[in-house]
């Protein structure tokens, strides 16, 4: 065996570690720098924001941005209370939320204790395309569909613009990440936590609602706060279905501009950059980006807080 | 522990009076109705989605006609076409894939493979988790600020290169935790065997990980490709136009994308408008299900190869 190993040195075989190092070096670098790419996005987002909404307040003082009770930013008179149109976000958004957490936390329910294998695999990819399905055809759907022929017949009255018609629909459109999220969780649940349940002699239904839920709570409840923070940030069901009308107030019938729908109205509009109305666009936005990173952080701390670990 | 004292008299006396009655029918009943319940929440989803299909069916299909595809925007719902939109859509497309496709799966990589738990490392990490969840209009409004005015010398304003750019940026989070999950799938047995033969660490992932992550990856892309087809939000403040009346040339070309047009064709007041705009929704709908098909396809294929 020694006899065989007996080469010269330059002989064998000598892999090229300097060329190596370089690669491995050039290829971390770059791909390090991608990473930082998000960074930069994130930063870039946070610093239009701001610049944008201190020029908006240059001109507008941020006491009236808050206390004002109209939004009207191309009348003469301009008000900007963004009340009005964070009342019109809460809206369409908590009727979203009403359709979509019943719905979404029944559906995970039915899908992970109660489907057999071959229903969940179909129900599975239909709940898939309802998610994939773009919001703009949900617009539609409530725009042509929901408000005219099912909802007008029952309401009379109802204006062909509504905040009803918009959330229900966008709680349509948000119900599967509720289900699939929360199925998620549910799932985690160990199997011998409802074994234990069914042990005491507990139904089916009493040993989810007691004991598998419970368990589950971290996982449902980030569920439906990103639920939440998507129903807020969703801007083409409310454009096309929730109309342009600002309005303070709790009414669900009549037509209603959300933050996310005015930002639309603006750059529809091709608004001159600097113009006070381009500027207040940011203002809603950064109003809207604190709002959702507000929910993220709960939710972070929430799941942090009260996940129950299995091995 | 286990020694028990006796009952008492007074408590047996109670207990045979009042025995433990488990009301079994009055709980399974509850329990029935709580499958009702269950079965008829997700009922209510698949017929609501079913509803949806078939009235854009209902609505579009008359209008849906090789003129239709073929045809430019016009003032008359008859003669309106979606054939720039649907090539603005295909430009804007392939800008998304070329910017977030090596940008998300470099970071992936970097972030699975090669990242030591560093401050750099966590800090990457929060930004991504807090990016997937920024609503996509804030997209369009960074979009705006700069691509469109900052940097326009290079992206020409409010093109093709912006919007592409702006929804590159949109969709980077769901590659980025799509690449980083097909790559831990990978066991760790595949790498310290390419170490054990000498190969460095950009080798194994080059070699060795990569081509078994491969598929998911380009699942997880896909999907991510295909949310900023339906994205309409982020283009409309970037400035994708309405009505344009010209196909797009170059990545400095002002352009329209086919959720735009549907949006504005739904807008209008008049019912033509409205089938036009179904119309637009069912040529949508069909690019997506084929890139969700070719989704479909390569997750399948992926399964099977694992097993």
């Amino acid at each position: 065996m020694t006899a065989e190993l007996r080469l010269s040195r330059s002989e064998l075989w000598q892999p090229n570690r300097n060329k190596n190092k370089l690669v491995e070096n050039t290829v971390k670098a770059i791909t390090a720098a991608f990473a930082f790419v998000s960074v930069i996005a994130t930063f870039g987002i946070v610093l239009t924001l701001i610049v944008e909404t201190i020029h908006f307040f240059g001109v507008v003082s941020p006491l009236r941005f808050i206390s004002e009770t109209r939004w009207t930013p191309l009348f003469s008179s301009a008000q900007f209370g963004i009340i009005v149109l964070i009342s019109a976000t809460l809206r369409t958004a908590g009727i979203a939320i009403l359709v979509a957490l019943p719905l979404g936390l029944l559906s995970a329910i039915c899908l992970s204790e109660y489907a057999g294998v071959r229903v969940r695999k179909i129900l599975k990819p239909l709940l898939e395309i309802l998610a994939g399905i773009p919001t703009v055809v949900f617009g539609y759907f409530a725009l042509t569909l929901v408000t005219p022929q099912l909802l007008q017949p029952l309401i009379p009255g109802l204006s062909g613009l509504n905040a009803l018609s918009a959330g229900l629909v966008l709680g349509l459109a948000i119900m599967p990440l509720v289900t699939s999220l929360s199925e998620d969780a549910i799932y985690a649940v160990p199997r011998s936590l409802r074994d234990g349940a069914y042990a005491l002699g507990a139904t089916k239904r009493e040993t989810i609602i007691a004991v598998v839920l419970p368990a589950a709570l971290s996982g449902i409840v980030s569920s439906l706060i990103l639920a939440v923070s998507r129903a807020i940030g969703e801007t083409m069901i409310v454009t096309l279905a929730a109309g342009q009308t600002p309005n303070l107030g709790i009414d669900p019938t009549v037509a209603v501009l959300t933050m996310t729908a005015y930002i639309v109205q603006i750059f529809k509009g091709d608004a001159p950059a600097g113009s006070i109305a381009y500027l207040s666009a940011y203002a809603v936005g950064m109003t809207l980006f604190v709002m959702t990173l507000l929910l993220n952080i709960f939710s972070f701390w929430f799941v942090r807080r009260f996940r129950e670990k299995y091995e | 522990m286990i020694a028990q004292t006796p009952p008492s008299p007074e408590s047996a006396s109670v207990a045979a009076e009042r025995p433990y009655y488990p009301n079994t029918s009055w709980r399974y009943g509850l329990d029935r109705l709580f499958v009702i319940a269950i079965w008829s929440a997700i009922a209510i989803a698949i017929a609501a989605l079913g509803l949806l299909l078939f009235d854009i069916l209902l609505d579009g299909l008359p209008t849906l006609s090789s003129q239709f595809l073929q045809g430019f925007p016009s003032r008359s719902a008859e003669r309106a076409g979606v054939y720039p939109a649907l090539l603005g859509t295909i430009w804007v497309m392939l800008v998304v894939m070329f910017v977030s496709f090596p940008l998300g799966v470099g970071a992936g990589i970097y972030l699975e493979e090669f990242a030591e738990d560093n401050l750099f490392t966590r800090l990457v990490e929060i930004n991504i988790n807090n990016l997937a969840g920024v609503p996509s209009i804030i997209y369009g409004l960074l979009g705006l600020f700069l691509f469109v005015r900052l940097l326009a010398p290079i992206t020409g304003g409010r093109t093709v290169l912006s919007g592409g750019l702006t929804l590159a940026l949109l969709i980077l989070p769901v590659i980025i935790v799509a690449t980083r999950e097909a790559l831990r799938a990978v066991p760790d047995s595949l790498r310290q065997g390419g170490y054990a033969l000498g190969a460095t660490r950009w080798q194994v992932i080059w070699e060795q990980v990569f081509p078994i992550a491969l598929p998911g990856i380009l699942t997880g892309t896909i999907l991510g490709l295909s949310r900023a087809i339906g994205e309409t939000a982020p283009l409309i403040v970037v400035g994708a136009v309405a009505y344009i009346s010209f196909v797009p040339e170059g990545l400095q070309s002002a352009f329209t994308v086919l959720p735009i047009q549907i949006f504005s064709w739904a807008s209008r007041p008049q019912q033509p408008f409205h089938a036009i705009a179904a119309s637009g929704i069912i040529v949508l709908m069909i690019v997506l299900l084929l890139m969700n098909g070719a989704a479909i396809y390569l997750r399948n294929r992926f399964q099977k190869e694992r097993l």
